[in-house]
C-alpha cells in the first residue's frame, strides 16, 4: 500500500539515556551528529530544524530548535520549537513532516534532549494558584505516580489483575532493554525483585514506575524522493502522525487535572482519549492493529503498558494480562511491545522520548536492533500522550 | 473546623461540599468551577452558576502517596503516608480527586464503595490550619 503522505526517515541517532548531569544541549548535539552520520549527509544539507522543547533547562530549553541549530553552527535553516510535554517529540516530527509534505523543506532534523532533576517531577516554580499542575501538588500531594497508581488499581479491581502481572511487564521490558546499548538500565530483573522494591503509589512499586533520565534522540526526515536519490535501502517511511486532543467529555482522570470532564449532559465520544490517539494513526495510514509488527508505547508504569495493549486494539478490554502472559508482547512473540526496553529501561527524558520511540522503530524495521530484533518487522506504531491532552502516535513502515 | 481554606474557591468548609459550576446554556458541570468558555465544544457559553456538588459518590479508583510529594505540597515532619481516591459523583458525571482522611488505609478501599466529602486539615502553620476537601468512606470497611 502506498500513501501520499509519506516522508522518509533517512537517519536516526541517540545519546544514551542515563543520569549524566550534563547540559542537555550536549545530548541533543550528540544525537543529531549520530543521525546525520547515519543518514550520510552534512549538517549544511539540513533545511529545517524541529526542536522538541524542555521546560527544565531554562531559556535555551524553551527554544530548543534554535538552541540546537546554534550548537551545530547556525547555517540559516528554518526552525521550530515545540512543547507538548511527553508529546513534544511527536509535535516536532509532525512539524517536520508537514513542512516536507508541503514542499517547503526537503531535509529536516528533528531533535529533543533533556536533563532531569532527581526524584519526582515537580511543577515549575512560583505560587500559581490558577495552574492545575501547581494545585494538584499543593492541595492533594498528587504526583505523577498518583495517576499511574489510580489506573493500576482500577485494572485490579475491574479485571482481577495481580501485582505479579504488572511486575511481569517490567521483567519483559528489562530483558529487552538489557540488549539495548542506549538504555539506562541494562539488567534483567525477576518478579520477586520488582515486588520487593519499595511501594510508591499503591499498587505500584519503585521498579514499576519510570525514572527521570537524561538523554537525547534525533531523526533526519526527508522527502521520499530525496531518500531515493540517496539510494537508501531499505526505505523506511513515516506514514501517519497523530497529535490529537481528547474529545469532550474525557472521563478518565488525566494529569495534571483533579477532576474529569462531566459526562452528565454531553454524550460520550466514540472513543476515549488514549484509543483515539492511535485510531487517528490507523485511519490516516489505512491499516489496523492486525497489521502491526511491533509497538513502542509509553510505559510510565507497568500497568499503563497493559492499558495501551487495549487502547492500541491489540486485545479487548480486560484481556491485556492474558496477552502478556501468552508471551505475545515479548520479542519472539506475535506483537512485541517495547522491544527497546521502554521507559522501564530508559526512564523518561521528556522531549526526547517520542523521538526515541521512532528511532527504535526504524532500527527494528531495518533489522539493526541487535539482541532484541523483531524478526521480519515491517510495520511499527508508537504511542504516548503529553500533559493536558496532547496525543502522540507515529506509524512507521518499510 | 477552625482554619482557612488552603486555596479559596474549591469547596465550602461549612457545608462540606465541593463547589463546581453548571453551564447556564447546556447544563454541563465542571470542577473546579469553570471560567472562560464551557468545556462542551458545541456550547461556547461563558455563563455559569456556582453549585454545590453531590456530597456522596463512589470510588473510581484509589492509590497511596507512600513517598513525600515534592513542594508545593506542605508535608508534616515526619511525613505520614496517605491515600488518594478518585470519586465518581453520579449526578454531575464527574470523577474528582481528593486525599482520603487519616486512618483509612488502601486495604479499606474498593472500587465502587460509597464515599463522602468532608472538610479536613491539609497542613498547619504559624497562622493556623489550612483546610481542604477530603474523602471518607460512608461506612468504614471492617
Amino acid at each position: 500500500m502506498t500513501s501520499a503522505k509519506r516522508v522518509a526517515v533517512l537517519g536516526v541517532g541517540m545519546h544514551p539515556w542515563g543520569k549524566w548531569g550534563r547540559n542537555f544541549v550536549e545530548y541533543g548535539v550528540a544525537a543529531a551528529q549520530a543521525a546525520l552520520a547515519d543518514a550520510g549527509i552534512a549538517w549544511t544539507d539540513v533545511d529545517y530544524v524541529a526542536g522538541a522543547d524542555t521546560i527544565r533547562n531554562g531559556y535555551p530549553g524553551f527554544i530548543a530548535g534554535a538552541t540546537f541549530a546554534q550548537a551545530l553552527g547556525f547555517q540559516g535553516t528554518r526552525v521550530s520549537s515545540s512543547y507538548a510535554a511527553c508529546a513534544s517529540g511527536a509535535q516536532a516530527i509532525a512539524n517536520a513532516r508537514a513542512q516536507i509534505l508541503a514542499g517547503l523543506a526537503e531535509v529536516a532534523l528533528v531533535v529533543g534532549a533533556d536533563t532531569t532533576p532527581k526524584g519526582f517531577f515537580a511543577p515549575v516554580g512560583g505560587e500559581r494558584r490558577d495552574d492545575p499542575d501547581w494545585l494538584r501538588f499543593h492541595l492533594l500531594g498528587a504526583t505523577n505516580p498518583t495517576y499511574f497508581g489510580l489506573y493500576a488499581r482500577r485494572r485490579m479491581d475491574r479485571f482481577g489483575s495481580t501485582s505479579e502481572d504488572f511486575a511481569a511487564v517490567k521483567v519483559k521490558n528489562a530483558r529487552h532493554g538489557a540488549a539495548n546499548p542506549n538504555a539506562r538500565y541494562r539488567k534483567e530483573v525477576t518478579i520477586e525483585e520488582v515486588l520487593a522494591s519499595p511501594m510508591v503509589a499503591d499498587p505500584l512499586h519503585l521498579q514499576e514506575i519510570c525514572a527521570t533520565s537524561d538523554g537525547g534522540a534525533a531523526l533526519i526526515i526527508t522527502s521520499v524522493e530525496y531518500a531515493k536519490r540517496h539510494g537508501l535501502q531499505p526505505l523506511v517511511t513515516i506514514d501517519a502522525v497523530s497529535t490529537v486532543t481528547p474529545v469532550y467529555p474525557n472521563t478518565v482522570i488525566e494529569m495534571p487535572n483533579f477532576a474529569t470532564d462531566s459526562s452528565a449532559t454531553v454524550a460520550l465520544p466514540e472513543r476515549g482519549f488514549r484509543p483515539s490517539i492511535t485510531a487517528a494513526v490507523y485511519e490516516e495510514a489505512g491499516i489496523g492493529p492486525e497489521d502491526l509488527s511491533m509497538a513502542e508505547v509509553y510505559d510510565l508504569s507497568t500497568a499503563l503498558e497493559l492499558d495501551w495493549y487495549e487502547d492500541l486494539g491489540l486485545c479487548g478490554e480486560g484481556e491485556a494480562e492474558a496477552l502478556l502472559r501468552s508471551g505475545a508482547t515479548a520479542v519472539g512473540g506475535r506483537i512485541p511491545v517495547n522491544p527497546s526496553g521502554g521507559l522501564a529501561s530508559f526512564g523518561e527524558a521528556i522531549p526526547a522520548q517520542a523521538i526515541a520511540q521512532v528511532v527504535e522503530s526504524v532500527l527494528q524495521l531495518r533489522g539493526q536492533a541487535t539482541g532484541r530484533q523483531v524478526e521480519g518487522a515491517t510495520v511499527a506504531i508508537t504511542a504516548n500522550q503529553g500533559l493536558f491532552g496532547h496525543g502522540s502516535s507515529v506509524l512507521i513502515r518499510r | 473546623m477552625d482554619g482557612v481554606q488552603a486555596v479559596e474557591g474549591f469547596f465550602d468548609p461549612e457545608t462540606q461540599s465541593l463547589i463546581g459550576s453548571k453551564c447556564q446554556r447546556c447544563g454541563t458541570y465542571a470542577f473546579p468551577a469553570k471560567s472562560g468558555l464551557c468545556g462542551n465544544p458545541r456550547c461556547m457559553s461563558d455563563q455559569f452558576d456556582l453549585v454545590p456538588l453531590s456530597r456522596r459518590g463512589t470510588v473510581w479508583s484509589y492509590t497511596s502517596a507512600s513517598y513525600q510529594p515534592p513542594h508545593p505540597y506542605v508535608a508534616a515532619d515526619p511525613f505520614v503516608p496517605f491515600s488518594i481516591a478518585a470519586v465518581e459523583l453520579e449526578a454531575e458525571g464527574l470523577v474528582v480527586l481528593g486525599q482520603v482522611v487519616a486512618g483509612v488505609a488502601n486495604a479499606d478501599l474498593k472500587v465502587g464503595m460509597e464515599m463522602e466529602v468532608v472538610t479536613d486539615v491539609l497542613y498547619s502553620d504559624e497562622d493556623g490550619n489550612k483546610l481542604v476537601w477530603k474523602f471518607r468512606p460512608v461506612e468504614v470497611a471492617k
